[in-house]
């Protein structure tokens, strides 16, 4: 908090987020945001500072802040006195100190995306906002020198929802060049919502790294005391500076209690719940490792080694024209003839059980195949593999042209097809890319603890619970 | 004010006005409501038993206005892990922070704002829920959520008003379990209950006025007759400070009763930590000369007899000295009753540092039963401590030890300065310690997962029109009436006090005999194990109608709602079903007066062959017999007098039997 002369709010500030109502109460006393006033109405007196208005709430009401911190609404149109007493005008800042260098220690670039990783509070829209920098960073999470040498590059803000080609592209293409220029990690902080999609889009644009690529984010904004954020970032950050994995992973929370993270493969991690920390979790196969600030622990050795040489292969081929069409008993065929028409060179099907869609739906699959688009076939149960041989519905399928995706995935399918379908449009090479697994993508083998989702209430399980502290 | 200090007894409240005693009350008040105030979970429901255990720690965070809280930073220095208690029934995913806000409880918040109402706050156009921060893990998000209604209210006092600051609406937090070293442990069954916390300015002058206040203002929460009662329902916070100290928050006791002895030591505490301030300034240690050092001293007293510190070091910790330069002397100076200077050192070393068993400290102004002389000797030799300085002691892990050092160091430089803003936890025996530093407006920001809500007028006129009576109008009311000012406040209880009026006016029945009936008689009656509490208001009514319509006799009307509380429920029976069964089971029919002069005759036939000392006591036992087996038919003077009347000889008799 410090208090500046008035001259430093630019004018267009003074009114911020209000309009209607709310905005001429303000112009007809003469205050504005950051205004320490006295304020009279119909419910009785209050003092406070007025705070920039929510653009997303109603024109209705001005926001106090109280002495006590408090904030409170008071109807416009309730107020018939207002008394400016002071300003006071807030700078919301992280306390900002320079990331200290260590010449023994690993180099790390942390690239910024946006999302809740770091985010600190936007007044217009009374939610949080992507900020960061490595003096902020260093502010917020000091133990991050601990690790490395930390570098950060904010590529974009945007919310996850909002990542799409352009961005996987130059994601993508400033990952090889920072990994040209001799890296001992990168690390990227994402928006957890598409955080997958990025992962399995990156897997195949950026193939055959030298060194991790760790995607990170958080279930919990840095403003909470309780955010995920700090944790997270500390076990991407020494995963991409010390870790031996060299391949695009994901890294959050394994259980919801603080205690350990995980290493995803990027190609088969998801997002599975709305809210928990523990949201991401590897399908049909198991994490690459945990990780805590302390140690990582490997959970298998097939995979790709950190090297010394900067060999990386990047491709950023990208088609925009694929969908994914998820499927529901009674579909009718004019869906995909839309798809068609409209233009699009790739479905992936989210099929049910094995891959299945209904009969009515043929004759478009027919017509869609024949327009030369690329069908594939994938699981709307997430877990398992496409198993078309087993029912006549799928033989018709695939005599019809459809392709089983195995088990990838329906998400990493989608982004396979996009880059597959920037590289080339005939139909065999694209079955060949398709089907050859880039990074696990396709399993050749389900193990036994691939697919497991407890269920609660049964006895051994609510041992488990109450025993270990999940 | 001279030192020593008063004794409690001895306080008057001119001795209050002479230190300048201030005093305030932060009230938390539960609601009762079906639900938790964010979440669909049921509310007070409470249990033990626990299903899972999840892990968590807590990092503070920057304010809305960009400012870290002081109580964020000195919780951070504690690493505390916290672990929380999971019971399937009472808590849900949003208790434990994996899942955002449900939209707020609207029957909570019609009770908060009826109470507001009563308070005469100014009441907020729209509520914005803050997130208040609690780094000491009680809430697993790390904050509060909370939001005010109203400002600037207040309430009767004698013949002065106390101001009410603010009243919010939030959700309770856990309740702790255990606090011992690093690991703190909470039971989450409490978390997320609806609550009102009513703050007052700090207008109350002695100990007991807060506490008379602090009646008030839970009295008015219950004449809503929507507030949870029972251990814990409600709990005050009491601030307190004196002319040139701070002000300190004594964290919640649930017994009003208890509040005028920890006002006292606190107040006491303040005085002393001035007192001592002094003392050092004399002795030229201020802020900007104050100086202190610090060294591990395990080999020196690696032989010691001292049990505490022996233990210490067999089992590997180490112990690490502290010299305070210019405190010789000090560290014994009493504080409260039974307490010293040192235990404020002791308080934050257990509370900062984590070494939470005690003694967790020793010094240098303590007799000689901790380390020999010799001892003593070498550790001032080795700090360079000159004869005015203070040595303290703490061991543990390495890590903790120094966190200890520093912040004794901390508590010793403060005591140059005066008081510090602490929180402050109550103890039983009316004394206090230190639970973290106070937090301030810092610790606030908006909580972005709900937006604002608009309280509309239309809500308040609904809510306005069925506020319950004032409850200081009621008792002055009562009091007019001549009641006996005991059963006031059971009274004004929103059950007894519609009762009240309704046996009074509709049926006429005397104030008196209604307010010991409601005030002291059933209360007598559950204290015999009578199931009083099963008696709906309707039934009492049916019972004081029988004897206000002369069906029923004074004597007989608690021994009806006894029977009636104790009968089985009658099936599909009207509202007072259980009274009208009594009534058919049982004569309560009154005793004409030759039913009664027949009933005299045939007992006095049988007390011939019976001697008594006096012909007195044979009345007496002649009266008892007749109103036992004709309880409720007919009142016992008029018995006195006719057994009076047929043993001439007897009079007078005492008018009870």
């Amino acid at each position: 908090m410090s208090t500046a002369p008035p001259s430093s709010t630019p004018a267009d500030d003074t009114f911020k987020g209000y309009r209607g109502p709310g905005r001429a109460v303000l112009e007809r006393f003469h205050v504005g945001v950051w205004s320490e006033v006295e304020l009279d109405s119909t419910r009785g007196s209050f003092r406070g500072l007025i705070l920039p208005r929510s653009e997303t709430a109603d024109d209705q009401h001005i926001v106090l802040k109280l002495a006590s911190g408090y904030n409170i609404g008071i109807a416009a149109d309730s107020i018939h006195a207002v008394r400016e007493t002071g300003r006071r005008v807030a700078h919301y800042k992280i306390p900002e100190k320079e990331f200290p260098h260590d010449p023994k220690k690993p180099n790390v670039m942390l690239f910024g995306t946006g999302g809740t990783i770091a985010s600190r509070l936007d007044y217009r829209t009374g939610a949080v906002i992507p900020a960061f920098s490595p003096g902020e960073l260093y502010g917020s999470v000091p133990e991050l020198a601990d690790i490395c040498n930390l570098r950060t590059e904010k590529l974009f803000g945007v919310f996850s929802e909002n990542m799409g080609p352009e961005q996987y592209i130059q994601l993508a293409e400033q990952i090889g060049e920072e990994i040209r220029q001799g890296t001992s990690g990168i690390v990227i902080g994402h928006g957890t919502d598409t955080m997958h999609h990025t992962a399995a889009i990156l897997t195949f644009m950026v193939q055959n790294p030298p060194v991790p690529i760790v995607m990170v984010g958080s279930q919990r904004s840095s403003d909470r005391p309780s955010s995920d954020a700090a944790i997270n970032l500390q076990c991407a950050v020494k995963a991409a500076a010390e870790g031996d994995i060299a391949e695009v992973l994901v890294c959050m929370f394994g259980p919801t209690s603080d205690e350990y993270n995980l290493l995803h493969r990027g190609t088969r991690v998801r997002k599975m719940h709305s809210s928990y920390r523990s949201t991401f979790r590897t399908l049909s196969d198991i994490p690459v490792a945990m990780i805590s600030p302390r140690e990582i622990i490997p959970l298998r050795q097939d995979y790709r080694r950190r090297r010394a040489d900067r060999d990386v292969v990047v491709n950023t081929a990208f088609e925009e024209r694929v969908t994914i069409l998820y499927y529901y008993p009674n579909m009718r065929p004019d869906i995909v003839d839309a798809i068609v028409e409209k233009g699009y060179r790739g479905i992936v099907i989210a099929g049910t059980g094995l891959g299945h869609i209904n009969k009515p739906l043929y004759p478009a699959i027919k017509r869609a195949v024949d327009a030369g688009v690329h069908i594939y076939m994938t699981v709307q149960t997430l877990w398992g593999y496409c198993g078309m041989y087993v029912y006549d519905t799928g033989r018709d399928l695939m005599t019809l042209g459809i392709v089983p995706a195995s088990n990838m995935l329906p998400e990493v399918a989608y982004m396979k097809l996009c880059w597959v379908l920037g590289q080339t449009d005939d139909r065999v090479e694209v079955q060949r890319l398709m089907l050859t697994p880039v990074s696990d993508e396709i399993t050749e083998r389900e193990p036994y603890n691939g697919y497991l989702v407890y269920q609660g209430g049964i006895p051994e399980v609510q041992e488990f619970l109450r025993s270990i502290k999940r | 004010m001279p030192l020593p200090f008063k004794s409690f007894d001895d306080m008057t409240p001119d001795d209050y006005a002479n230190i300048g005693l201030k005093v305030g009350l932060e009230v938390h008040q539960q609601l009762l409501t079906r639900r938790k105030l964010f979440c669909r979970c049921p509310a007070g429901r409470y249990s033990d038993a626990y299903d899972a255990v999840i892990l968590r720690h807590m990092r503070p965070t920057l304010s809305e206005l960009g400012e870290y809280d002081g109580t964020a930073l000195m919780e951070k220095k504690t690493r505390k892990n916290i672990y929380y208690r999971i019971h399937h029934d009472t808590v849900c995913t949003y208790e434990f922070d994996d899942t955002p806000p449900f939209f707020i409880d609207d029957e909570a918040l019609d009770i908060a704002l009826e109470i507001c109402l009563l308070l005469r706050l100014n009441l907020v156009s729209e509520l914005h829920i803050a997130r208040k921060q609690y780094l000491d893990g009680s809430i697993p998000t790390g904050f509060q959520r909370t939001g005010i209604l109203g400002t600037d209210g207040w309430i009767p006092f004698g013949d002065r008003r106390i101001r009410i600051r603010q009243l919010s609406i939030e959700e309770d937090a856990c309740r702790e379990v255990s606090d011992v070293g690093h690991d703190r442990v909470y039971l989450t069954d409490r978390l997320g209950m609806p609550l009102i916390e009513t703050v007052t300015e700090p207008d109350m002058r002695t100990p007991q006025e807060a506490a008379a206040v602090g009646q008030i203002l839970r009295r008015l929460a219950r004449s809503t007759g929507k507030v949870r009662t029972g251990y814990g329902a409600g709990r005050q916070d009491v601030n307190v400070s004196v002319a040139g100290g701070q002000r300190c928050e004594i964290k919640g006791t649930p017994q009003i009763w208890r509040n005028p002895r920890l006002i006292y030591n606190e107040a006491r505490r303040q005085c002393s930590l001035l007192y001592i301030r002094g003392l050092l300034h004399e002795r030229g240690v201020r802020p900007e000369t104050f100086a202190w050092a610090h060294q591990d001293v395990t080999a020196i007293v690696s032989k010691t007899d001292y049990e505490p510190l022996r233990a210490a070091i067999a089992a590997g910790q180490v112990v690490r000295c502290v010299v305070l330069r210019g405190f010789a002397g000090l560290l014994n100076e009493p504080t409260q009753e039974h307490t010293t200077f040192a235990k404020e050192f002791s308080d934050r070393v257990r509370v900062i540092a984590c070494l939470t068993q005690l003694p967790n400290l020793i010094h240098s102004d303590m007799a000689s039963e901790t380390l020999a002389g010799r001892d003593w000797k070498q550790l001032r030799r080795r700090l360079r401590a000159e004869h005015g300085d203070a040595l303290l002691l703490v061991w543990g892990n390495a890590a903790d030890t120094e966190t200890a050092c520093h912040e004794i160091a901390l508590r010793a430089k403060e005591a140059t300065i005066g008081v510090p803003n602490d929180t402050r936890q109550a103890y039983k025996d009316g004394t206090n310690g230190f639970e973290r530093v106070l937090p301030g407006a810092e610790r606030m920001y908006p909580d972005t997962d709900l937006p604002p809500l608009a309280i509309r007028q239309e809500r308040l006129d609904r809510i306005a029109a069925r506020l319950p009576e004032f409850v200081w109008d009621r008792e002055a009311r009562y009091h007019a009436l001549g009641l006996p000012s005991d059963v006031l406040p059971a009274l004004s209880a929103p059950r007894l006090a519609a009762l009240f009026d309704r046996l009074t006016g509709e049926l006429g029945l005397p104030p008196r005999f209604v307010a010991v009936l409601l005030g002291q008689r059933l209360k007598a009656l559950r204290r015999r194990g009578v199931p009083v509490e099963t008696l709906t208001p309707e039934e009492i009514y049916a019972v004081c109608a029988a004897h206000a319509k002369g069906r029923l006799s004074r004597e007989g009307v608690p021994v009806v709602l006894r029977l009636a509380a104790e009968h089985a429920p009658v099936a599909g029976g009207a509202e007072a079903a259980r009274v009208a069964a009594v009534f058919a089971e049982h004569n309560f029919t009154p005793l004409t007066d030759a039913e009664l002069d027949e009933a005299i005759s045939r007992r006095l036939a049988r007390l011939d062959s019976r001697k008594f000392a006096t012909p007195q006591q044979k009345a007496r036992f002649l009266c008892g017999l007749i109103l036992d087996d004709y309880v409720g038919r007919i009142p016992a003077a008029q018995v006195v007098q006719r057994v009076a009347a047929r043993l001439p000889v007897a009079a007078p008799v005492s008018s009870q039997p």
